[in-house]
């Protein structure tokens, strides 16, 4: 019997960068529409988003199935169950949009948003998204930096935050029927948080435009933050002095505070913020200080208390 | 139809216990079910935990009804079903608290003494569970017998305290939308209120001859 040596790996057997990232392109857009084909009833009004960039920003951690990111959601516009989202969100009507940038800018502007998704270049960020709940996902992004944008915009010497105003349309949006939340959802960050390079506005996921549960046509992606913090459907955005009211900071001022770091150390009132559990796994991983963005963001808050300024 | 449901012999009450036995079974068949069928969401552990939870309430609330449908309809026999109804509360209950400790926590007991202190959701939850115990442990015949018939009674009292308990667990763990814990703490607040006027109507329960006085 010969028993064989296992040999060294040879350049050959190296499967080449760009091949395996084929593979994965190929892999995920099979997935994207084995999804859309097997869910029905489901709005997938998708289209297909084109000449991606890769980024340094993102993630080669597995990421998460395509189904769970478009069933699995928090959006209380659409019901406050986790599969409301993907049922209710067919009302959505993301033709016509605009979105309103305004306030302590020079020059203001009212976005039409096939022109606004023309303007800017749309990169692929696959990022780790932590929700306050304790679970967080992998999502493969497509979107542009908030930065690009806000330079167009040229910000005032009085502009120190930016909030955004998700959509309110009861019509549309039949949870906001319901006074779950003071509506229109609103949301904000620090200037320099908002012109951060991992900020982004996302226009789309899995090489797809945004399913409306996901928060079609465009939402903020801020991936050192609680998800929450990520506003979605967004119809404007304003430059302000003072720190915008956020839709949960109103909600639960002691709860959900208005930095919303992932920060293993400062615990939710009501349960811990430690651990997480990664949907699509069992046991539960330990979360990351800044869910793991620690490298590109601790310096924004430099000296600030981080229990304090939770 | 009415009239013969008003007094049921025994073999009657023993295929009315049977069925609610296979009925309250339904909920863990529909989780195995969806457990097999990947019909459990993204997130399993988070809809088993909220699935055995539910039904352990809506168990403790079903016990409760008993004792007020059968004064209104005078249906004696729904008494042979209380106690089975209960035990199957405590039932969901175990599992409730397993799937806790095991699924979720992975037997991280720092974490589970940890999360029992100091998050009062989980402190009220697992008081709740505890105060369970010596009801199911006292559940049988002999065991009423033991402690006799007003010691039983008082000490499963305690049932009233465990369903607030539980009421307020469910509460105080959602985030916001306060909607199914608000249900659930109306129909206890209905089932304890009927009590109550009981009481204050009839102050000194008439001991029927050859029946217990029965106030609970």
């Amino acid at each position: 019997m010969l028993i064989k040596k296992p040999g060294e790996l040879q350049t050959a057997d190296v499967t080449p960068q760009e091949i395996y990232l084929q593979r994965r392109d190929f892999m995920r857009a099979g997935s994207a529409l084995a999804a859309g084909l097997l869910l029905p009833g489901m709005a997938q009004a998708t289209t297909r988003l084109t000449g991606m960039v890769k980024s340094r920003y993102s993630t080669s951690e597995e990421e998460t199935p395509y189904k769970d990111v478009t069933t699995y959601n928090n959006y209380y516009e659409f019901g406050t169950d986790k599969s409301d989202p993907a049922e209710n969100a067919h009302t959505l009507r993301t033709r016509p949009w605009t979105v309103s940038v305004e306030g302590a800018v020079k020059r203001p502007r009212v976005w039409d948003i096939d022109a606004l998704l023309k303007a800017f270049p749309v990169e692929e960020r696959i990022y780790r998204l932590r929700c306050v709940e304790g679970w967080s996902m992998v999502i493969p992004w497509e979107g542009f930096p908030l930065a690009s944008l806000i330079r167009q915009v040229e910000p005032t010497g009085n502009a120190r935050y930016v909030e955004f105003t998700t959509l309110h349309d009861p019509a549309q949006m039949p949870g906001q029927r319901s006074g779950v939340l003071d509506w229109p959802y609103t949301e904000g960050l620090r200037l320099d948080e908002a012109m951060h390079p991992l900020t982004i506005l996302a226009v789309g996921l899995y090489g797809q435009t945004l399913p409306s549960q996901n928060g079609a046509p465009i939402r903020v992606v801020v991936p050192w933050k609680y998800g929450f913090k990520s506003a979605k459907s967004i119809v404007r955005i304003r430059f302000v002095e003072q720190q915008p009211k956020t839709a949960w900071g109103r909600a639960a001022p002691s709860e959900y505070g208005f930095y919303s770091n992932v920060n293993p150390q400062v615990d939710h009132p009501r349960w811990s913020q430690a651990r997480e559990r990664r949907i699509g796994e069992f046991f539960k991983r330990k979360t990351e200080m800044f869910n793991g963005y620690g490298d590109q963001v601790a310096q924004l808050y430099q000296g600030m208390d981080l229990r304090k300024n939770f | 139809m009415w009239n013969a449901l008003h007094s049921l012999s025994l073999r009657q009450t023993g295929i009315a216990k049977a069925a609610l036995f296979v009925a309250a079974l339904v909920p863990l068949a529909r989780l195995v079910w969806l457990g097999i069928n990947d019909g459990l969401g993204a997130n399993p552990i988070e809809f088993i935990t909220y699935a055995t939870g539910t039904w352990t309430l809506i168990g403790l609330l079903v016990t409760l009804a008993i004792t007020p449908l059968r004064k209104f309809s005078g249906w004696n026999w729904l008494i042979r079903l209380r106690r089975m109804l209960g035990l199957f509360a405590f039932f969901y209950a175990c599992l409730h608290f397993t799937t806790y400790i095991w699924l979720d926590q992975f037997f991280d007991m720092q974490a589970v003494v940890k999360d029992v202190i100091k998050r009062p959701f989980i402190t009220v939850g697992f008081l709740a569970f505890v105060l369970l115990i010596p009801l199911a442990a006292t559940s049988t015949t002999a065991m009423m017998k033991r402690l006799g018939g007003r010691n039983w009674q008082r000490l499963h009292r305690l049932v009233y305290t465990i369903a607030v308990l539980g009421v307020v667990h469910y509460w105080w763990l959602v985030k916001k939308d306060i909607t199914q814990p608000l249900i659930y703490a109306l129909v206890l607040a209905a089932l304890l209120g009927i009590r109550l006027i009981f009481k204050a109507r009839v102050g000194i329960p008439v001991v029927m001859p050859g029946h217990k006085a029965e106030l609970e």
